[in-house]
């Protein structure tokens, strides 16, 4: 099962963590403040796999990734394959990246609530639900397309429309 | 497509999150955002709040709390926002609850009834919202008020909702098993759906159900072999392709599956030979994905009934992984081959060299993943090298959580293999040197016990030697600064008990080497109390022997100070000791007899050596004894005299209302006084039992004659706790050892053993004539260091250390110079760049950063023509989308990006590889096209960022560098 999956910067910011286990907000912190100290002491060109039982209860492994200054990080048990979650986190970007076209950091923070919705599609309380990236595309695009729908009704100025296409 | 809604926070918000990212600390990001938090509290209740607006406060409030900050106040707006009939809102209100809120939160009552109603919604988007909050709101008790709807939903006619629906019900199988074990069936039904995704996710909670429970889901092998193989004929959409592959996920769960269903079954496992065989045979060895099926393959192989074809195969596969270049290959391979050697040991022989060279790998996640194979493949023949390095590495690191890891494993493998008691003592000596705090004190007790009990009764002199020897090492090991408090414990308790035993050493100088580390050690209770009863006993057998007892000084003062010491278990040893130290050869002789810490005490509950008396004094006229449970009144009274033998006095007012009842009295009367009274009138803590039990027991039952203390063997483990019945076996595989080195006898275990792999170490020997000796050496001792022990003894020597060599030999080999002349067969590997390996395996999304690109543009504008070519280049090559950090990181806005246009090159044939390789390849096609639209994006990039500046993101000087550092 998946236990996590944290977004940070380069300098340890988080930017979307989600857990699949309860933690309260303290030890979250603490967490992501502690993996970003695995992070940092991992050299370069070596493997992308840490085990991180000291910090998850045992078995614990810990897959990251780094894109430009983002640092992505799946935790999780035993029961998934590390190069498995690496692919999965490759449709996770891969699906960010259609969604935002061209996705950068600033769009994950300012979006993070859409952010949540596509990991929402892939990962379900800790099991990996969808891994095709256009189906999970299609999915999130539903909704906010609904969901722009809804706020038309709204009809509140958004600026928004920067972007048509 | 686009992020839509996304810029549509305000400009309050926006200056948060860049206030926050312009943060110079982490002192000033609170500040700003305790600040916000503040800000928040006050707008939240004020009201009247518009939807949208609220919507926003409760995102601020997500991303507060995100930076670890209490946002407690805002959880009940949160929910409420769940309530609204807005998707938008209602979605926004879920998402914000199910990060604030835990399944047990006294806020979840107010929602349960929000997702009852939702999960009925005729909108499949409430429904799916509501099936998300499901999985991490509802717990055991919420359970059944969602249970019948979300039932229904598996029959639901959008395959997400009946996705997502399979997925709750594995989360309520999750938390309470018994919840949903009804509705088993329905698991297996859905595995028959038309739409392979909720096929897929169905696999979930089968994983679970099956590895609670084999033997009930055998009937689905078929079902799951027939599924595996279509999937891997593409028979499935190509919607599920991944990177070339047919559902890769899918085919990932159903390997684990079969896995499950096949281990030490021959029936079902021959069912799935032949797929599993295609599938490795098939596997795409250059993707990512087609490594993760190949590996979990393997892992499946090495899980279900062997098959020696299917091994073979398998053993290739490890192969090609130990011999790629990138990490996340070796590491896997290592993780397979310690899955495979639990079926064949050879295989790992065949590997020994690339084991060896992922042992001296910087990486420290396939270090330790070696180390677990190592710790995997130890046998006695091997032991002390992996043992050896084993300590090496622990020396090395920092991390007291795998210290202590490694620690307990040398300890573990040096109980079960080691060759002899004088190595095992050796190895546990470094171990607690270095890691004495972090092993289990057991360990310690364990080491005493083996010193103490030796090999058994056989044979006396060895037991002595080994003593001896424990002692020396002890005595020079002694001055080491900082050692551990488990160990000087050891050391004490081994000196008292044998320091003086072997008679070279004598009491005088012995003692005076106890009281040094009871006084370097002055802070120490434990270790001064171990001290203290070391030096009872090395007086004692002094007066026992017949000698006559001249205490040191500075003993006598130690003594004197610990007779005033606060703790009183140190104040009764010195009483103790003192009293000792006063009574005569004789009786000193049966309170302390020689070497008899192994002896069991039997504690006369009965008291019966008072027989005599009590008839004598009967005959007198005495009263009998009445047992307590037979006194009229008999509880009030009894848990009075109690108290009363502790000193409280009886005269006074009686409690009786506050006692409780005693109905447990009666059963256990007069033993309690007994040892309450005698042995240690203090509460004492739990880990000095063991001597008391050793030395206070004969003290008080010695002067009523010791024919009463008699040898109970089977007690002994008892003991020691639990530990022993585990370590009870080392000490019979050291006696084993131990026969052996005498020539006596050969054992026969080790024969078989190195008979089977003799043939294989040859030819691997031969293969490797032209590397390195050191290694070479080091891989003999550890893979075929059984051959080799076995040689020796056929040869007629009787090897007296059979390893002795070995370990010289690593010894040699750590500190001689390294012959030069001898070419390595394994080259360094180049640096691996590219982590995810092969260019061909990855078609990308593309991660294209307008900033960059707007850099370039800056720069043209300056003028710098240099710059301005580069910049067409520059586009692509951003975000480092294979984990090329290192160049990504440091080259952004240099010139050196002309250089590596070949690293941006790398993307596009990267895509355009994949739709070589398969025609069809969707996903690569639509990534594609996205890339080949370059010029719009820069000019989309740029909009978007001009707009970030409009909104007032802009930065502080007009220098681009600067503000993509605030912005990350």
């Amino acid at each position: 099962m998946i236990k996590g999956v944290i977004l940070m910067n380069d300098k340890g910011k988080p930017r979307l963590a989600k857990f699949y286990d309860y933690h309260p907000a303290e030890k979250q912190q603490e967490l992501i403040r502690r993996l970003y100290g695995v992070l940092s002491s991992r050299a370069e060109n070596v493997s992308n796999f840490v085990k991180v039982d000291s910090l998850f209860g045992p078995d614990a492994r810990l897959v990251y990734k780094t894109y430009a200054t983002l640092h992505i990080l799946f935790i999780f048990d035993s029961l998934e394959n590390e190069l498995a979650m690496l692919d999965l986190m490759q449709v996770f970007v891969e699906t960010m990246d259609k969604c935002f076209s061209n996705v950068r950091e600033l769009d994950i923070v300012f979006n993070f609530n859409k952010v949540h919705a596509i990991l929402d599609e892939i990962i379900l309380g800790g099991q990996v639900l969808e891994t095709s990236s256009s189906e999970v595309v299609k999915a999130v695009e539903e909704i906010y397309k609904m969901e722009r729908a809804a706020n038309s009704i709204m009809a509140v100025p958004s600026i928004t429309s920067w972007q048509g296409r | 497509m686009g992020s839509q809604g996304g810029f549509g926070q305000s400009k309050e918000f926006l200056d948060l999150i860049k206030s926050i990212g312009e943060a110079r600390s982490k002192a000033e990001e609170d500040r700003i955002v305790i600040n916000e938090i503040e800000i928040l509290k006050k707008r939240i209740i004020e009201p009247d709040i518009p939807k949208r607006k609220m919507k926003e406060y409760i995102m601020r409030l997500v991303y507060v709390e995100m930076l670890g900050h209490d946002a407690s106040f805002g959880y009940i707006h949160a929910v409420k926002m769940t309530h609204d009939d807005n998707l938008h809102l209602k979605r926004t209100g879920y998402l914000a609850v199910t990060l604030f809120l835990n399944e047990d939160h006294d806020l979840i009552i107010l929602i349960v009834n929000t997702i009852q109603k939702d999960l009925k919604s005729d909108n499949y988007l409430v429904v799916c919202a509501a099936l998300n909050a499901v999985c991490k709101l509802i717990n055991e008790e919420t359970i059944p008020a969602v249970l019948p709807q979300v039932v229904d939903l598996l029959g639901h006619s959008k395959e997400a909702v009946r996705k997502k629906a399979v997925m709750a019900l594995h989360r309520f199988h999750q938390k309470s098993p018994s919840s949903v074990s009804h509705l088993v069936s329905n698991f297996r039904k859905r595995l028959c759906d038309n739409d392979p995704g909720v096929m897929g996710s169905t696999l979930c909670p089968l994983y679970d159900l099956i590895s609670e429970d084999v033997n009930s889901y055998k009937d689905l092998v078929v079902s799951f072999v027939s599924i595996l193989k279509q999937v891997a004929e593409r028979r499935l959409p190509k919607s599920y392709d991944y990177h070339q592959m047919p559902a890769p996920f899918i085919q990932i769960k159903l390997l684990k599956i079969l896995a499950l269903l096949g281990s030490g079954d021959k029936k079902a496992s021959e069912q799935m030979y032949t797929i599993v065989g295609d599938i490795m045979r098939k596997s795409d060895s250059s993707s990512n994905i087609g490594n993760a099926i190949l590996y979990e393959c393997i892992c499946c192989v090495s899980s279900i009934h062997p098959n020696p074809k299917v091994l073979d195969t398998a053993a290739e596969a490890v192969a090609k992984f130990l011999k790629n270049d990138s990490h996340n290959l070796k590491y896997l391979g290592i993780d397979a081959l310690g899955r495979l050697i639990k079926i064949s040991s050879e295989i790992a022989e065949q590997h020994q060299l690339a084991v060896i060279d992922c042992l001296e790998d910087p990486d420290d996640t396939l270090k330790r993943k070696t180390f677990e194979l190592l710790y995997k493949m130890t046998k006695p023949s091997n032991v002390e090298v992996i043992v050896d390095r084993m300590i090496d590495y622990m020396m090395s690191i920092n991390d007291n959580h795998s210290k202590t890891e490694i620690a307990s494993r040398c300890v573990e493998l040096a109980e079960q293999f080691a060759p002899s008691n004088q190595w095992f003592i050796q190895t546990m000596n470094k171990v607690f040197e270095h890691a004495g705090d972090l092993v289990n004190l057991k360990v310690a007790h364990n080491l005493m016990r083996l010193i103490a009990e030796g090999f058994g009764e056989e044979d006396d002199t060895a037991d002595s030697q080994l003593r001896s020897s424990a002692v020396e090492s002890y005595l020079r090991i002694m001055g080491e600064p900082k050692l551990p408090s488990a160990f000087l414990q050891v050391i004490c308790w081994v000196l008292g008990e044998y320091g003086t035993a072997d008679g070279k050493y004598s009491a005088s100088y012995i003692t005076g080497k106890i009281n040094d580390i009871a006084e370097a050690h002055s802070t120490d209770d434990m270790v001064k109390a171990y001290a203290v009863s070391a030096l009872m006993k090395v007086y004692s057998f002094e007066i026992a022997a017949g000698r006559k007892v001249d205490m040191l000084p500075e003993c006598q003062s130690f003594i004197e100070e610990l007779l005033a010491s606060n703790s009183t278990d140190l104040q009764q040893r010195a009483y103790e000791l003192q009293s000792v130290i006063g009574l005569d050869a004789r009786a000193v002789e049966n309170i302390i007899p020689m070497d008899a810490s192994c002896e069991d005490i039997v504690v006369d509950r009965e008291l019966s050596f008072l027989n005599g008396y009590v008839e004598e004094s009967l005959n007198k006229g005495a009263q009998p004894y009445i047992p307590e449970s037979e006194r009229s009144g008999a509880l009030s009274i009894s848990s009075f005299r109690v108290e009363e033998q502790h000193g409280s006095s009886g005269h006074s007012l009686r409690f009786e209302a506050y006692e409780l009842p005693k109905p447990s009295v009666p059963s256990r009367p007069p033993v309690p006084p007994v040892s309450s009274t005698e042995l240690v009138p203090v509460p004492e803590p739990t880990y000095h039992r063991e001597f008391h039990e050793a030395v206070a027991p004969k003290f008080s039952v010695s002067g009523t004659g010791s024919s009463e203390i008699k040898l109970r063997l089977d007690g002994v483990q008892k003991k020691w706790g639990k530990q022993t019945y585990s370590s009870s076996s080392p000490s019979t595989s050291d006696s084993d050892t131990y026969k052996t080195q005498n020539g006596a006898t050969q054992r026969d275990v080790p024969s078989n053993l190195s008979s089977k792999t003799r043939d294989v170490s040859y030819d691997s020997r031969r293969q490797q004539e032209e590397i390195n000796p050191e290694k070479q050496k080091l891989a003999a001792s550890l893979f075929g260091g059984v051959s080799k022990t076995e040689k020796r003894p056929a040869a007629g020597h009787k090897a007296s250390r059979p390893n002795s060599h070995t370990v010289d030999k690593s010894h040699a080999e750590k500190s001689g110079p390294s012959d030069g002349g001898v070419v390595k067969a394994s080259p360094q590997p180049p640096p691996d760049l590219l982590d995810m390996g092969e260019p061909t395996s990855i078609s990308n999304a593309t991660f294209v950063d307008p900033f960059k690109q707007l850099e370039g543009l800056l720069d043209l504008n300056e003028g710098t023509a240099a710059l301005g070519s580069s910049s067409a280049t520059k586009a692509p090559d951003f975000m480092s989308l294979y984990g090329d950090t290192s160049l990504s990181g440091q080259n952004m806005g240099t010139a050196d990006l002309l250089s590596t246009g070949s690293g941006d090159a790398n993307l596009i044939p990267g895509i355009s590889h994949a739709p070589d390789k398969n025609g069809h390849g969707t996903g690569g096609a639509v990534t594609l096209s996205a890339q080949l639209s370059k010029g719009p994006n820069t000019k989309e990039a740029l909009e978007k960022d001009a707009l970030v500046r409009q909104m007032g993101v802009n930065p502080t000087s007009q220098n681009p560098n600067l503000f993509k550092d605030l912005l990350g």
